[in-house]
């Protein structure tokens, strides 16, 4: 089966529970380099988005990912606000009205919410952003599309790649963010932006392992 | 943590409500989503000022609305900016019909915010215009950072366009003269001591008893260098040097001096900072001819000092001294 509306509400509820889980986790990574408020917008975020949830349980995918990305901005503030409730929307507007997402759709859809990332942010590659995990993943699944690789491998190496963007955000100095200003100091420290990424896409990978 | 809270979650809301029942004749406050506006808004045919960010730094926003300054003020989470549902209804709320001006710090998460509700009230059919101030002289301005921070020439700003509007000034020129006055200003600030953000629970980041950050952000942002704690005299050289320096004032040009408590510094502190950044402004030949001396633009109960200097000329020295009515400043009625 291919990934249904179910399984899609399923993926945003994991998402809950795990940046629910590493709250204080994404905490500690912003206090290093950042104004230590990643994992408790982003919990706020989505306890908002869980709230939601009742009244699009029965909607199509595009208006599940469409009410998140709306209510992520109108609840999260900071970076994270703007780019996570972008990433949705962007999800929503290539779902409109599907009941259902294949690999490729799902290629589609992370493509274009990295591109709203992008245009929003304005963060390229390498400036230590989640940029640097979204991309690696993105790649991944198109190459796993390429190779006819199953859903749930592709999933996988596709939250493998994000988890090797986010380690690589170590020695990075940032460019972008509240982290520039500590210039050289910012090298050394795990970007939170990109472990929240790495965190959502992996929730996918697992909620979704039983698709094909 | 000792703090005089009762949830960390419901920090923000209950300082909304107690500014709600303290300054009725000033201010409304709206909830969900929450903003301060002026009790007599909208007024037709003024430009509309609107500013906001994290909160946390009090009286910004929220105790600058009033006759005179703000017409709305858009306060976030604690250090988190805030969304762009909130500028939006703002900006509807007080929009008099000769279009709202946007005063944005530079930080990331208000910038893109700030951009959305500015793209949403557009859509509206309401005009705005954005204003982005940045007078951080701590941070190297650069291309591959996130710019300077705005920090105390916001207050500034706030209090001078403001009068303009009131003056009812078109909103390109009020826009204009928020660009000029952050052109004008430039801040650098430093912390004895770290804060802690209520619902983190322990302080931002550790700073030991006899050191100091020198260069730090609003928001506890690491500084330029950490050293140990100096007699004031020296700290306030090193925080006037790279402010005087940044543009180049000319000797018989009017400043005004702005001597800033991050929240946990005391009146009498500030005011042995005071006189020494006036000893330093005056030897290099500036006139100092306008002052403010208090907590404006706090960081919690962080102890510090920053200091700001803003280039004045006739105009800019009659709209600080115009009227202003607002729950944080307050004179010339």
């Amino acid at each position: 089966m291919p990934i249904a509306r179910e399984d899609a509400l399923n993926w945003i509820k994991a998402c809950g529970k795990v940046l629910a889980e590493n709250r204080d986790y994404l905490t500690q990574l912003d206090a290093a380099i950042g104004d230590a408020d990643h994992g408790a917008n982003m919990d706020r975020g989505f306890k908002a988005v869980l709230n939601k949830m009742p009244e699009i349980s029965d909607k199509d995918i595009g208006t599940i990912f469409k009410t998140v990305g709306m209510t992520l901005i109108s609840t999260v503030g900071g970076a994270g606000g703007p780019l996570y409730g972008t990433f949705f929307l962007q999800a929503g507007m290539k779902t409109a009205g599907k009941m259902e997402l294949t690999l490729s759709d799902w290629y589609t859809v992370l493509d274009a919410a990295l591109s709203g990332v992008v245009m929003r942010g304005k963060a390229e590659l390498g400036d230590k952003t989640m940029v640097d995990a979204l991309t690696p993943a993105r790649d991944a699944l198109k190459a796993a599309l390429e190779n006819h690789t199953s859903l749930p491998t592709a999933l996988e190496q596709s939250a493998e790649a994000a988890r090797e963007g986010m380690e690589g955000t170590i020695p990075m100095v940032a460019r972008k963010g509240r982290a520039s200003y500590l210039g050289e100091r910012s090298a050394g420290h795990q970007d939170p932006g990109a472990t929240s990424s790495y965190l959502i896409l992996k929730a996918a990978a697992d909620t979704w392992s039983a698709c094909t | 943590m000792k703090k005089l809270i009762n949830q960390a979650a419901d920090v923000v809301r209950e300082e909304l409500e107690g500014i709600a029942v303290a300054h009725p004749d000033l201010v409304k406050v709206h909830y969900d989503p929450s903003f301060v506006y002026r009790a007599d808004a909208p007024i037709k045919g003024k430009v509309a000022v609107i500013s906001g960010g994290g909160s946390g730094h009090e009286p910004m926003h929220g105790g600058f609305v009033g006759l005179g300054m703000l017409d709305a003020a858009c306060p976030g989470a604690v250090f988190t900016s805030p969304t762009p549902d909130q500028m939006l209804e703002a900006t509807k709320k007080v929009d008099g019909g000769a279009g709202v001006l946007h005063i944005v710090k530079n930080y990331t998460g208000d910038i893109m915010n700030f951009e959305m509700a500015a793209d949403l009230a557009r859509g509206d059919g309401i005009e705005v215009e954005a204003v982005v101030i940045d007078d951080d002289v701590a941070v190297k301005d650069s291309l591959y950072t996130a710019g300077r921070r705005g920090v105390g020439t916001t207050v500034l700003a706030e209090k001078i366009c403001g009068a303009a509007a009131e003056q009812r000034r078109s909103l390109k020129e009020v826009a204009d003269l928020c660009r000029k006055v952050n052109g004008w200003g430039r801040s650098m600030g430093m912390a004895l001591t770290s804060c802690t953000v209520p619902h983190v629970g322990k302080p931002t980041f550790d700073l030991p008893e006899d050191e100091m950050e020198i260069g730090i952000g609003i928001h506890g942002e690491p500084g330029r260098m950490r050293m140990k704690v100096k007699p004031a005299d020296e700290i306030v050289e090193m925080l006037m040097e790279p402010i005087i320096t940044d543009i180049p004032y000319k000797p018989g040009e009017e400043v005004l001096l702005f001597v800033n408590s991050m929240g946990g510094t005391p009146q009498i502190e500030l005011y042995i900072v005071y006189r020494k950044a006036y000893e330093i402004a005056t030897k290099k030949g500036l006139k100092v001819v306008r002052n403010l001396i208090g907590p404006y633009i706090t960081s919690l109960e962080m102890a510090g000092t920053s200091i700001t200097m803003l280039k004045m000329d006739e105009d800019l020295k009659k709209l600080w001294d115009a009227p202003v009515k607002t729950p944080g400043l307050r004179w010339g009625i």
